[in-house]
């Protein structure tokens, strides 16, 4: 299966083509608007700051003990019956997992939503070697069918509307072409049912790994999770690094957090505690329990106090949802495994800035993902930070720093300081500028191809506070 | 919790920060928002030497070109009054950019000094000096964009509305996603000028749409992307600093 591919290199051309399809357009304007009145809705009756603080706080204590936090999991697991793998990329991490398939002779994986299996392409590795990855979530399913990538983290096939589902149903599982919702769903469970059935391993992620008791918690609304890790005889769950907390009395708080902030819900349908494999006596659960913890670049984010922050993120796609910019141009624009805000200050880490040098600009800096992120991540300021590495201004601490410095743009900025550090020289400018207004260039690049260009003033503000002054000094 | 702001006793003297934007492109606006200051019996002070305060080579990612022009701004303050700026945007960049920008060097302390004194005008209109007008203008709807850098960064989506509710004749309407950004962001526009576009598109017609015939903003920033906007379209209606209205339905 040839998935439709997206770059990061890409961004304008996407972003250009998004724009232009009225269809996207709509359809995202419309979820995000309904996704943020239900986050406000559901947010009202809490004290949001201080749950806010919390969250911050537990990611953060987690976040300082990272690595021992890491060993007491990998304790805990064990203890449970979880056998524990790390994987230094996520090339290691799918081939520890097609190992642990082709150990077990399988033929068919059935997987619950896994941001992380879309980081490391996990479907097309499994495919190469002959296995069979079925998504299971609804989303992901259904651009699983259409040949796509999941366009949000939440809701991966947010781009499509009901008519885009119903002809994708219709052209790839020949269910009838109709726009009853209750109808397609019901098609897709007993579609999906049956895959789970005859699935041999169940792979899927993890929202929250408590070090200090060995779970594993998975949040989910359809019952994809907990079918993917009970049903098949291998569950193999795979989750980044970061994930961990320390207590599972951290979790109560996150959930909440994450499920308010992400769907506007108090709580999910489900939400999923696995502590191991099936125990003796009982008749169901997976008869084996893998844990794979993936680094792919997280550990280089951990060495920077500033970037560290980037590692807070739980995944509720809250700062995309908030986005201007990912409410226009929609997920697959960025072009990125994870899109919008927190995809645009995590991609550079794990793709370096030659790929993705332009997702940190692309953001107005209004502010909005700061706001609502949950755990309180400073995207705009590791924005910013991150526009300082692309230009070779960071510590240099992202694969790629400098890649964006021109000699041109330096130049202009050099020039700029100048001027900007020799006030006369600044007001001489404003002067000249003003007398030579009607010079103007009525057309500036871009700037000029949706919007007129703004007139300089005949006289700056410097020069109409002197004669201010002067008018002051006359009447009194 | 969001930490309340004490606010100091209206200052017998404030410095005056135009910013580069009002300098070159609404320079009544800076001067309209010195006379609402003097008119409140306060002595301004515009150190002739300011430029600009370092905000877009900040934001470009060119922080060594940004700390410079910002250090050449620390040394005009060096008495202990408020320094007031006509705009969210740099008022944010220096009050709470400041700080970064200068770690670890010389100047970090004074920077943080400088910061702690910055106010955004209508914030110092409405908190420190509790402004009081008496509207002389025609009875109209007006129309408030708020930019990002003042709700956010500062806080103060309510100062600018609160301060034309006092006028008595202005009707205020809110426009739709408020909240949402006009699509300037300095930089980004020429960067990214597509979505800019099509952000500054939905704001235009979410001002039109209120039916307001002004619309007003503390930034000239936003207010030069949507006002190019609405004059590409070749649309009548045209939005001024709130300087420039209050002091224009005031005097």
């Amino acid at each position: 299966m040839t998935v439709e591919t997206y770059t990061p290199r890409a961004f304008h051309r996407q972003a250009h083509d998004a724009l232009g399809n009225p269809q996207i357009r709509s359809n995202f304007r419309r979820a995000m608007d309904g996704l943020m009145t239900k986050r406000r809705d559901v947010f009202s009756d809490w004290d949001l700051e201080t749950l806010r603080e919390l969250g911050a706080n537990i990611r953060l204590r987690a976040l300082a003990r990272l690595p021992d936090l890491l060993e007491q999991l990998e304790a805990n697991c064990e203890a449970n019956g979880i056998r524990v793998h790390w994987a230094e990329d996520g090339e290691e991490a799918c081939r520890i997992i097609r190992e642990l398939c082709e150990s077990h002779g399988a033929k068919s994986v059935i997987k619950g939503k896994s941001m992380v299996s879309e980081e490391m392409h996990l479907n097309a590795h499994l495919e190469a070697a002959g296995i069979e990855a079925l998504e299971s979530d609804l989303g992901e399913y259904l651009v699983q069918l259409n040949e796509q990538t999941p366009s949000h983290i939440i809701m991966p096939a947010i781009h499509l509307n009901t008519d885009e589902i119903s002809d994708i149903m219709h052209d790839k599982t020949g269910t009838d072409r109709t726009r009853d919702v209750d109808y397609m769903t019901a098609a897709a469970r007993a579609q999906l049912r049956e895959r789970f059935m005859n699935a041999d391993v169940g792979v899927s992620g993890v929202n929250f790994a408590v070090a200090e008791t060995g779970t594993l918690c998975l949040v989910e609304n359809e019952g994809n999770g907990r079918m993917t890790t009970t049903v098949p005889p291998v569950h193999i769950a795979v989750t980044g690094i970061e994930k961990v907390v320390e207590h599972l009395r951290d979790v109560p708080p996150l959930y909440a957090l994450l499920t308010r902030s992400a769907t506007g819900q108090h709580v999910t349908t489900y939400f999923n505690m696995i502590s191991g494999p099936r125990k003796a006596g009982e008749h169901d659960g997976p008869r084996e329990v893998h844990l794979v913890l993936v680094d792919s670049g997280r550990s280089r984010i951990y060495q920077d106090d500033e970037l560290l922050d980037t590692l807070r993120c739980i995944r509720c796609g809250a700062c995309m949802n908030h986005c201007p910019v990912y409410t226009r141009v929609g997920g697959h624009s960025y072009g990125t495994t994870y899109p919008g805000p927190i995809g645009s200050i995590l991609m550079p880490h794990m793709l370096g800035l030659e790929e993705t040098k332009d997702l940190p600009t692309a953001s107005s800096l209004c502010g909005a993902c700061g706001e609502v992120c949950p755990v309180k991540i400073p995207i705009p300021d590791l924005l910013v930070r991150l526009r300082r590495e692309a230009v070779g201004e960071g510590r240099g601490n992202v694969h790629g720093a400098g890649v964006k410095r021109t000699k041109k743009e330096v130049a202009a900025w050099k020039t700029w300081q100048w001027l900007a550090t020799h006030p006369s020289a600044w007001r001489g400018s404003l002067t000249m500028a003003g007398k030579l207004r009607a010079l103007t260039p009525s057309k500036l690049g871009p700037w000029t191809q949706y919007r007129t260009a703004p007139k300089l003033a005949k006289r700056s503000l410097h020069a109409l506070v002197k004669s201010h002054r002067r008018e002051g000094e006359g009447e009194s | 919790m969001t930490p309340v702001k004490l606010y100091p006793p209206k200052s017998e003297k404030v410095y005056f920060f135009g910013t580069c934007l009002v300098d070159m492109f609404y320079p009544e606006a800076g001067l309209d928002g010195i006379r609402l200051l003097e008119r409140e019996g306060i002595e301004v002070l515009f150190p002739e030497d300011q430029t600009c305060c370092g905000q877009p080579a900040y934001t470009s990612g060119y922080q060594s070109e940004a700390r410079a022009v910002a250090a050449a701004q620390l040394k005009l303050f060096p008495e202990p009054w408020p320094i007031i700026v006509p705009s969210g945007s740099c008022g944010g960049m220096m009050r709470t950019h400041y700080s970064q920008l200068f770690a670890g060097t010389d100047q970090e302390s004074l920077a943080g000094e400088v910061a702690s004194r910055v106010y955004e005008l209508t914030e110092y209109l409405v908190h420190v000096c509790h402004l009081q007008l008496d509207d002389r203008g025609r009875a109209e709807t007006v129309a408030m964009h708020t930019s990002c850098s003042a709700r956010r960064e500062m806080g103060l989506a309510e100062t600018g509305p609160m301060l034309l509710a006092r006028l008595g004749q202005v009707k205020l309407v809110e426009q739709e996603r408020a909240a949402e950004c006009c699509g300037f962001g300095g930089t980004f526009a020429v960067r990214h000028p597509e979505v800019s576009a099509a952000m500054v598109e939905d704001k235009v017609q979410a001002i039109e749409a209120t039916g307001a015939s002004h619309f007003v903003s503390s930034d000239c920033g936003c207010l030069m992307n949507i006002n190019g906007r609405f004059e590409h379209q070749k649309k009548a209606i045209q939005g001024e600093h709130i300087a420039s209205y209050l002091w224009r339905r005031t005097s």
